[in-house]
């Protein structure tokens, strides 16, 4: 009997392991798109009532494809800042793209020209730390995929469908949803920070990101984050060095 | 708002998302450069995670919403499921915003 348990039990890890294996993507890119639809939604609910006409925010929305710089032009743009402030502001909000594309542009550059082009254009938080949560370039390649081309299929429609409900379609904050995205990342980016450098470059820039947050413009601190990447650098010379102290 | 506004936001947007690749292109780098831009694409990562859950439009996003995403991190952190941790992630911020009936907006 205790033999036959632990034989099930062995089988149904096995059967679990692989099926984790094969589809470790769907469940995660699924629940992340849910969560950015009902945000893109609110999005469309607000610029709709603040009178943006309903094809401008959806065209917004798959134009950009930066949820963060859309709510900002839709927010500075309706309480009349000058558009050449708008676009700065948004501008600004979206640098750290350049970072991501330098880092992950190996990779695109495997997908071909069109690949290239077209990938580029997915390039958003959420992608890049899907990308990033994989290490080997095959698995990388197809996580970056799989959730840039899911999230760029769900945002426009969602910003659609929430302006066509205006009001209706209620606040995601009551849902919750505006602590469920940062999670996500986070949980996406916290297994990259057990190696050691990575975690002070990461602490550091994200503290200097905090501290920043209340006294510079939206955008400019996580870029300030960069300074992080000081804590990384002088034992980048010694990376291996300390990985093999540390016995991994 | 308007369509000069949209077509010049998304242009500048895609300008610097493809700059990266075509970069990238024309030049071979070391190892330890790749290296570095995968941490700096973190540290970005990690700095927008820490200001998204912190604030909202430069103020204090309010307690439920730190501790929702603190629990989230604890949770990803002991290794659950990814969609535990965003599923425990929001069911905390609406419980503790229903509890507080903190006005939602």
């Amino acid at each position: 009997m205790l033999l036959f348990t632990i034989a099930t039990m062995r089988l149904m890890r096995r059967t679990l392991g692989t099926l984790r294996r094969d589809s470790p993507l769907i469940i995660p890119v699924a629940s992340m798109a849910l969560a950015l639809a009902v945000v893109g939604a609110s999005l469309g609910a607000i610029a709709v009532t603040k009178g943006v006409p309903l094809w401008l925010v959806t065209l917004m929305a798959a134009l950009v494809f930066a949820g963060g710089s859309e709510l900002l032009a839709v927010g500075m743009a309706t309480s009349g800042a000058a558009p050449f402030a708008v676009v700065l502001g948004g501008l600004l909000l979206n640098a750290r793209h350049l970072p991501y594309g330098l880092a992950l542009g190996g990779m695109l550059a495997d997908s071909g020209p069109v690949g290239r082009l077209f990938g580029s254009h997915l390039l958003v938080d959420e992608a890049v730390a899907f990308a990033l949560a994989e290490s080997d370039p095959h698995r990388r390649r197809r996580a970056y995929w799989a959730a840039g081309l899911t999230l760029y299929g769900v945002w426009a429609p969602s910003v659609f469908l929430g302006g066509l409900l205006g009001d209706g379609i209620g606040d995601p904050r009551a849902l919750g949803l505006d602590a469920a995205l940062p999670a996500g990342l986070l949980a996406l980016v916290l297994p990259a920070l057990r190696d050691r450098p990575t975690l002070r470059a990461v602490a550091l820039g994200s503290t200097v990101a905090v501290v920043l947050t209340p006294v510079l413009e939206e955008g400019l601190p996580v870029l300030c984050g960069l300074f992080g990447m000081v804590a990384a650098l002088p034992v980048a010379t010694g990376h291996s060095d300390e990985r093999s102290e540390a016995g991994v | 708002m308007t369509l000069g506004i949209v077509l010049a936001l998304a242009a500048g947007t895609y300008a610097l998302r493809v700059a990266g690749p075509l970069l990238r292109d024309r030049l071979r780098l070391p190892e330890r450069w790749r290296w570095s831009l995968s941490v700096a694409s973190l540290v970005l990562l990690g700095a927008f995670v820490a200001t998204s859950a912190l604030y909202e439009s430069g103020s204090f996003a309010g307690v439920a919403r730190v501790s929702g995403v603190a629990v989230g991190g604890v949770l990803a952190w002991r290794r659950a499921p990814f969609v535990v941790v965003v599923l425990v992630a929001a069911g905390v911020t609406a419980g503790m915003r229903a509890v507080l009936s903190t006005p939602v907006m």
